[in-house]
């Protein structure tokens, strides 16, 4: 099955993707911006997630919240998130609202800085501290991702240092930063639009004409360091954490090729098998079998430059100590990487992956969000039609070749948490391993 | 620059709900059937009147238990063989129970259905319990139990409806058990309570998506041919509130940099005449972003990331609740703003504009709800589980547009109880205690966990 995509660009550089669907008065828009964490500057970590915020503040004729009112009364749902490598901002509404949508993310890529103030930034700021404290300091394991960034990527590498940022470079922001972050990164040739759903594309068209066509295009962004990155660690890496969490879980992450690229289908199949739902191999012999975790699990983080990751997650049963929950996922992954993947397991890890895939696209909104993805990091929306071939396409040998190369022991970084009261022996053990 | 007017709404298209067949089969399954054909894929959901409110005084969790346990074995599979068998057909069954049902549930393309239902069928007819896996489950549900005392989000819903209803009310107690009764759990315990409820006459069938109502009856008839007809007999809730004075209760957890707050009381069964005016209200007072609890604690205060207000719909008087984490200096602050908040709905009427906004998107959104297979089944679930009539989807738009800001005012001041609050906050009580006994929360206990 395929979904249809239309694409045009305006002149201002602002691409656009569309996919008409008309079985229900349902429509999403979708706007990727392509700058993320990546992209922000040293001292201001979380800036990009934080300038997501202040995009919610309104614009030269949008109150403070209107953004989120406009929409809810039209019948709407809507939000943002931000990411290491972009930012996206999305409404489903009514099919009859479609112009409100349009106009509302247009006035705000083209006329935000008028309904900037320090207040508002003041407020922003301790919203987004909270989320932090909220989702990262008082939550087990909450610091996982800026912990595995830092122990996996090189120093100042874009993906190095924190997407939600330190509460001292989150005070440090300001309107200046506002600015200037502004005009680099949101302008139309830095972004994607998508429409899926239920409308008229040369409405659609007109409508896109309209609102955005009289936005400036930006005076370019400046270019990302390097981040090509060696196919392997090079050697082992390992971290561990004492925190306030009941169970020791283990992140175990692997270099891995970047998301898109052929290689990427046989990373996301080895992740598969490895860690999606109870059939998986992790799943079978430490949760089922041995009884050692109480939850075992992988997926791949989608980096689509530099350096991709595959991360296999593992939480200990109550009585397992550290170092045996530890050994025991190092010896999954040596028997992958010594003996391979059965034909079975690969096909196993397909069809899975199909039905997840062909599901997703019921929503108009995933549908828009995915259109604006393929668009955004390689020019072609319409790769969202070619995902099911490509993950047809990875043979056992493949898969093979990939978990060769990438599942040694030269390329695994152990992220582990231990309990905070077991702080001394934990010590002793993570010496005792470490002398080993 | 950009147009600077405002664009008007277009003429809007008319949406209905899927239509469904609800028929009783001879074995005494009820089986609705929704036909949505925009993807090849269906889900398949069964629903059996077996929901943790079942579970016999002293085996709270037992229903859970037995749920978690279908997908574990049969007399024929072990349970590797049938998560390799539902895998290899490119879908996994996930089975749980809640408070009011029982449910097994996936969503397969349509070519593999038949095969996934056959399979289904198998695993709810001849259930065998394997005792390792009775064990395991029960280990991995101790463990859950257990970082749950270092997750303050969940430790805070649970100590809130452990200090807010009566010791003997099933709801004061998790509904997958504590660390008490699931230990004391046995695969006996699972046996009985799986003959005693699940029972043809207590299962409805629901499919959506790519199927017909023929085609679904076949498939269903054929899957759970073996199952013998038969009734559970019903059960009665306990379901009181522990105190009828306001108290509060911090569980400490020192250097927290927040504190998790729910506020409430007992709530509202989910079947009540006044249930749309109560939603609408809910909206207004926490149910929105745009909500008067989300932007004064949010966005006029920044206290938090979010805060919201709820009813947890359940059959008996699930918690009315309201729910947010601020950071540990401002407790006492935010506190004294949701009381303010939860008087003023029940003083004043509320304006046109925030009735408009709750209704105009509670009505507005209806269509977005229900885009997938999965959402469309567990709408017809809440049909079956709650008994509501055939017409609820239908008529639902219309009964959000006809509630007033009088109806509002007489939900909020009949549903909301300020001199019967209940407050929890986890949180560092040496930090907080001063300053939240100064609110007159009522009588104040410190619990270290």
């Amino acid at each position: 099955m395929r979904i249809p995509v239309e694409t045009f660009r305006l002149d201002n550089g602002l691409f656009v993707t569309l996919s008409e669907d008309h079985t229900a008065p349902i429509v999403a828009v979708n706007l990727w911006y392509h700058v993320g964490s990546a992209n922000e500057k040293a001292g201001r970590t979380g800036f990009a997630h934080l300038f997501e915020h202040m995009l919610f503040q309104g614009s030269a004729h949008v109150a403070s919240n209107e953004h989120f009112e406009l929409i809810q009364r039209a019948g709407g749902t809507l939000n943002g998130s931000t990411w290491l490598e972009r930012t996206n901002y999305f409404e489903t509404v009514p099919s009859n609202e479609l112009a409100l949508a349009l106009w509302l993310e247009a006035d705000r890529m083209g006329d935000l800085l008028p309904a900037m103030t320090q207040e508002k930034l003041d407020t922003q700021r301790d919203v987004v501290k909270n989320e932090r404290r909220w989702s990262v300091d008082n939550q087990p394991y909450g610091t996982m991702l800026e912990k595995l960034q830092e122990l996996v990527f090189p120093r100042s590498h874009p993906f190095e240092h924190s997407l939600i940022g330190s509460m001292e470079d989150l005070s440090a922001a300001s309107l200046d930063d506002i600015a200037q972050f502004f005009v680099t990164y949101y302008t139309p040739d830095n972004a994607v639009l998508s429409i899926a759903g239920d409308f008229d594309a040369s409405e659609a068209r007109a409508l896109i004409g309209e609102y955005f066509g009289p936005i400036p295009r930006g005076k370019g962004k400046p270019p990302l360091p390097p981040m090509a990155l060696p196919p392997v660690f090079g050697s082992p890496l390992r971290e561990v954490v004492e925190d306030d969490v009941s169970l020791p879980r283990l992140f175990m992450a692997f270099r891995s090729p970047v998301f898109g690229s052929d290689q990427y289908y046989a990373a996301s199949i080895a992740s598969a098998l490895l860690g999606m739902r109870k059939g998986s191999r992790l799943h079978r012999a430490l949760v089922r079998e041995r009884q050692i975790a109480a939850d075992a699990g992988a997926f791949t983080l989608d980096l689509a430059k530099g350096s991709d990751l595959l991360v296999v997650d593992v939480t200990a049963r109550p009585e397992i100590p550290v170092a045996q929950l530890e050994e025991e996922v190092e010896r999954e992954i040596d028997s992958l990487h010594r003996d391979g993947v059965s034909e079975e397991e690969v096909r196993r890890a397909q069809a899975l992956i199909e039905t997840d895939l062909i599901a997703s696209l019921q929503s108009a909104g995933e549908r828009a969000d995915r259109l604006s993805m393929f668009a955004t990091y390689f020019g072609q929306p319409e790769l969202i039609n070619e995902q099911v071939d490509r993950y047809r396409a990875v043979t056992v040998k493949k898969v093979n070749e990939l978990v060769k190369e990438r599942f040694g022991e030269d390329n695994r970084a152990s992220l582990i948490y231990v309990p905070r009261e077991g702080v001394e022996t934990e010590n002793l053990l993570a010496a005792a391993v470490g002398a080993g | 620059m950009v147009a600077t007017l405002r664009p008007k709404s277009g003429p809007a298209r008319s949406y209905r709900f899927p239509t469904f067949s609800d028929e009783r089969l001879s074995s005494g399954l009820r089986l609705l059937t929704a036909p949505v054909s925009k993807l090849p894929v269906v889900t398949m959901l069964v629903l059996i009147d077996a929901g943790s409110a079942n579970d016999p005084a002293g085996k709270e969790g037992v229903a859970a238990l037995t749920a978690g346990l279908l997908l574990e074995g049969t007399a024929q599979l072990s349970g590797a063989e049938i998560s390799e068998k539902f895998e290899k057909l490119g879908t996994s069954a996930e089975s749980g129970a809640d408070w009011d049902s029982a449910f097994v549930k996936l969503t397969a393309l349509s070519d593999h259905l038949e095969d996934a239902a056959s399979l289904l069928g198998q695993i709810l007819q001849r259930p065998a319990f394997p005792e390792r896996e009775v064990e395991r489950l029960k280990a991995e549900r101790l463990a859950e139990i257990l970082q749950l005392e270092t997750e303050p989000r969940g430790l805070a819903d649970e100590k809130f409806s452990e200090f807010l209803y009566s010791p003997d009310s099933r709801y004061s107690k998790p509904d997958e058990g504590n660390s008490k009764t699931v230990s004391a759990l046995t695969r006996t315990d699972v046996e009985n309570f799986f003959r005693a409820n699940y029972r043809t006459g207590s299962t409805t069938v629901i499919l959506a998506g790519d199927i017909t109502p023929e085609s679904a009856r076949a498939l269903v008839e054929k899957a759970f041919q073996n199952w013998a007809p038969g009734t559970a007999e019903s059960q009665r809730l306990v379901a009181t509130a522990r105190t009828s004075r306001k108290s509060l209760h911090i569980v400490d957890k020192r250097d927290a940099p927040q504190s998790e707050l729910r506020v409430g009381h007992v709530g509202l069964p989910r079947k009540i005449p006044d249930f749309f005016p109560t939603l609408v209200m809910n909206a207004v007072l926490g149910g929105l972003f745009g909500s008067r609890i989300n932007l004064n604690l949010r966005e006029a205060h920044g206290y938090t990331y979010g805060a919201s207000s709820f009813y947890d719909w359940r059959r008996g008087p699930g918690p009315f609740v309201v729910s947010t984490a601020v950071q540990s200096d401002v407790t006492a602050p935010a506190l004294r703003e949701i009381l303010l908040e939860i008087d003023r709905i029940r003083v004043k009427q509320i304006s046109d504009e925030e009735l408009s906004l709750a209704r105009d998107y509670l009505d507005g959104v209806f269509p977005i709800r229900y885009e997938t297979t999965a959402a469309i089944a567990s709408a017809l679930a809440t049909l079956v589980i709650y008994d509501l009539p055939p017409d609820y989807y239908d008529t639902y738009r219309s009964n959000i547009r006809g509630v007033s800001v009088a109806a509002v005012l007489e939900a909020a001041q009949a549903h909301l109880h300020p001199d019967l609050l209940q407050t929890v906050v986890v949180g560092d009580a040496r930090a907080i205690k001063d300053s939240v006994g100064e609110l007159g929360l009522g009588d104040i206990q410190v619990h270290h966990s």
